[in-house]
């Protein structure tokens, strides 16, 4: 029978598939950070169990570290207190950590693959829901809660029920100056912030295929924003160029293996989905958000929304309720929008294609007055990278800030928060309210777009001179 | 974990299509190591009109007499979006919550509720309407989730028939534990992991 990637990958890990029970299904690659794991590990302590394979498990500090200063000590006493706690128990139960001192240390989903632990075909979870960015290498990969975490340390598998299948095709190719992040808002414009719920979505089509793993990753990792369990992207000659060499990705023979493995790991020609979007690459601009959800999104040239031209009631009182919080006005041209505050990071874009791209624009240029934009490289990695190609010189010339690697503003659980009344050009993927601070309103785009803001002081459309 | 059969109890109302994790428990709180204490933070940004919490807005349901002691949320579509946190069903929980209904919820937080014996029922959007309109017009109003039966039961006596994964369901009425019940395939986990292929070992 003809199978989607999914469900390619989805029979391969089924262990045991009981009549009225959810599957258990195996997992290859397990990803904990600071957060989602203290309850977890003494949730093992207090029930006298161990880790099932400790050795399939990858630790790193993220959330709540510190990107001013590489110490324990510049973290509030309840950040220190859950850093040490996965210091202890990564140590106790044998689990590798890459701590805040290690180079490798960084946003989860951007060591994972830069690591080569992310590998097609297999099964990859996290406490975290962006864990979806790992089905940019055709994995199976999404978030859990803590009590999924437990589960997996325990037993290395989860119960789970299979998902609907959704095909989103970008045909043709986007013009010049569009990204992944471009791609992928304009996807969550048209199916809306839950437009994916109860599915694995497939992304695919020649602008899709024409992405970088960076860019692909970019798409995946948004994919829980439009609801999606996972987002996948079938495996090709570009992946596997990725990871070769990779420090976990398998060696010699078992690379010869592997890549005749991933050869299969595509949707059969005659394969259904439960349901399918068509997007034009063509027709996609550059995109921000205006609201306080990522499916309230336009186009640069495009207006902020009138609620009244909306017949859905449910909409329109979401509409109003945003416009209301965010304080702009129906008709309002995105372009007349300032801002006083620019992140780039986050898991969605702080890979070292993201950092070039604000390169771009950072260039020669000058941060606009009263505007304060930082830049925080997703891993060390990325910021080793990052200064041999001198781009931290580039931003801190503009009058960037150039951080230390990690979660950062995207969710504000550190010091890098907005206050109240702060307009945020933010790279990140939830605009949320509170978000990145309470009474704060953040504006999701794409790396080019963040950095062309900071240094025009309001959103620009990066096609056009300014 | 405690079995969940039925409850009958008071109803708060949150008439928001949307109401994401980070509005449940914002992220100043995910920092503690351990499950408790969270009902405090439960809708911090919305619940207090001060950071530190002192000060409760009182426009805002959860706060209203009306509402004090409620054990079950209504609320609208898509609700539980955004971050995997299982602080969002810990807060609710430790709140006193036993059951939330709405249309229909986000896939990681509808998991995370079940594990954590907190009841997320999906009605129809009709039906959301029509016992968020009786709770409303009458204080006091009770409202009962029956997993036996799977119904929910207004304020008037109408009864609302849901469907749940007869999996959870069952795990949810008996209080099971999940990770109990993966153990006991020890060796089926043994012997897929010895099939395993080598590049994924």
């Amino acid at each position: 029978m003809a199978k989607t990637l999914y469900e390619k990958v989805w029979d391969a890990h089924i262990v045991v598939a009981a009549e009225g029970e959810a599957p258990i299904i195996y997992v290859d690659r397990h990803l904990v950070h600071e957060v989602t794991s203290p309850q977890a590990f003494s949730g093992l302590e207090v029930a006298g169990r161990k880790m099932r394979a400790p050795e399939k498990t990858f630790a790193t500090m993220d959330h709540n570290t510190s990107t001013t200063s590489a110490s324990l000590d510049a973290l509030s006493p309840m950040a220190r207190t859950q850093v040490q706690t996965l210091e202890r128990n990564c140590k106790e139960f044998g689990v590798r950590l890459y701590d805040i001192h290690h180079k490798n240390q960084g946003i989860v989903h951007v060591m994972g693959p830069e690591l080569g632990i992310t590998l097609p075909g297999t099964v990859i979870v996290c406490g975290d829901s962006h864990t979806a960015t790992h089905g940019a290498f055709g994995a199976l990969a999404f978030g859990i809660g803590t009590s999924e975490v437990e589960h997996v340390m325990a037993t290395q598998t989860l119960r789970q029920l299979k998902a609907k299948t959704m095909k989103i095709e970008v045909r043709g190719h986007v013009a010049e100056g569009i990204t992944a992040k471009d791609i992928v808002l304009a996807i969550i414009g048209k199916i809306g912030m839950d437009g994916g719920t109860g599915y694995v979505v497939e992304f695919c089509g020649e602008a899709i295929e024409a992405l970088t793993m960076e860019g692909r990753m970019t798409v995946c990792n948004m994919a829980i924003e439009m609801g999606a369990k996972a987002g996948m992207i079938a495996p090709d000659a570009t992946t596997a160029e990725y990871l070769k060499g990779r420090e976990f990705a398998p060696k010699g023979d078992n690379w010869q293996q592997a890549i005749a493995a991933w050869a299969e790991l595509k949707s059969d020609a005659d394969a259904t989905f439960d349901a399918t979007v068509v997007l034009e690459a063509s027709d996609i601009a550059p995109q921000l958000t205006w609201g306080t959800n990522p499916g309230q999104v336009v186009a640069i040239d495009q207006l902020v929304p009138n609620p009244a031209e909306e017949t859905n009631s449910t909409v329109r009182s979401s509409i109003e309720k945003a416009l209301e919080y965010v304080d702009l006005s129906a008709g309002t041209l995105m372009t007349d929008v300032g801002i006083n505050k620019v992140f780039i990071g986050s898991c969605t874009n702080s890979r070292i294609e993201d950092l070039r791209a604000a390169a771009v624009h950072a260039k020669g240029r000058q941060v606009a007055d009263g505007v304060k934009a930082i830049v925080v490289p997703g891993s060390g990695l990325v910021k080793e990278q990052a200064e041999a190609e001198g781009l931290d010189k580039i931003f801190l010339d503009a009058g960037f800030e150039w951080r230390l690697p990690g979660c950062s503003m995207c969710l504000a659980m550190n010091d890098d928060k907005l206050e109240a009344g702060d307009r945020c050009a933010s790279t990140s993927n939830r605009n949320f309210e509170g978000r990145q601070g309470r009474g704060s309103r953040t504006h999701l785009v794409s790396p080019a777009m963040a950095a062309a803001a900071a240094v025009a002081g309001h959103f620009v459309d990066i096609r056009k001179p300014y | 974990m405690q079995p969940f059969i039925a409850h009958t109890g008071l109803a708060v109302i949150i008439d928001s299509a949307n109401v994401d994790t980070d509005q449940i428990i914002p992220k100043q709180f995910l920092s503690k190591v351990t499950r408790d204490g969270f009902g405090v933070h439960l809708f911090h940004d919305w619940r207090y009109l001060d950071d530190a919490g002192d000060q409760p807005n009182p426009d805002f349901n959860l706060n209203k007499p009306r509402y004090k002691g409620a054990s079950i949320l209504i609320s609208q579509e898509n609700f539980g979006c955004g971050s995997s946190r299982e602080h969002a069903p810990w807060a609710l929980a430790d709140f006193g919550l036993k059951a939330i209904i709405a249309p229909s919820f986000a896939d990681i937080f509808y998991g995370n509720s079940i594990n954590n014996g907190l009841l997320p029922v999906k009605l129809t959007d009709a039906e959301v309407e029509q016992v968020m309109a009786e709770v409303d017009a009458l204080p006091g109003a009770e409202v009962t989730v029956d997993l036996q039966a799977l119904t929910v039961t207004s304020p008037s006596g109408a009864v609302f028939n849901f469907e749940i994964a007869e999996s959870a369901r069952h795990n949810l009425l008996n209080g099971l534990d999940a990770i109990g019940l993966t153990l006991a395939h020890a060796d089926a986990i043994s012997h897929y992991e010895a099939n395993l292929p080598s590049w994924r070992a």
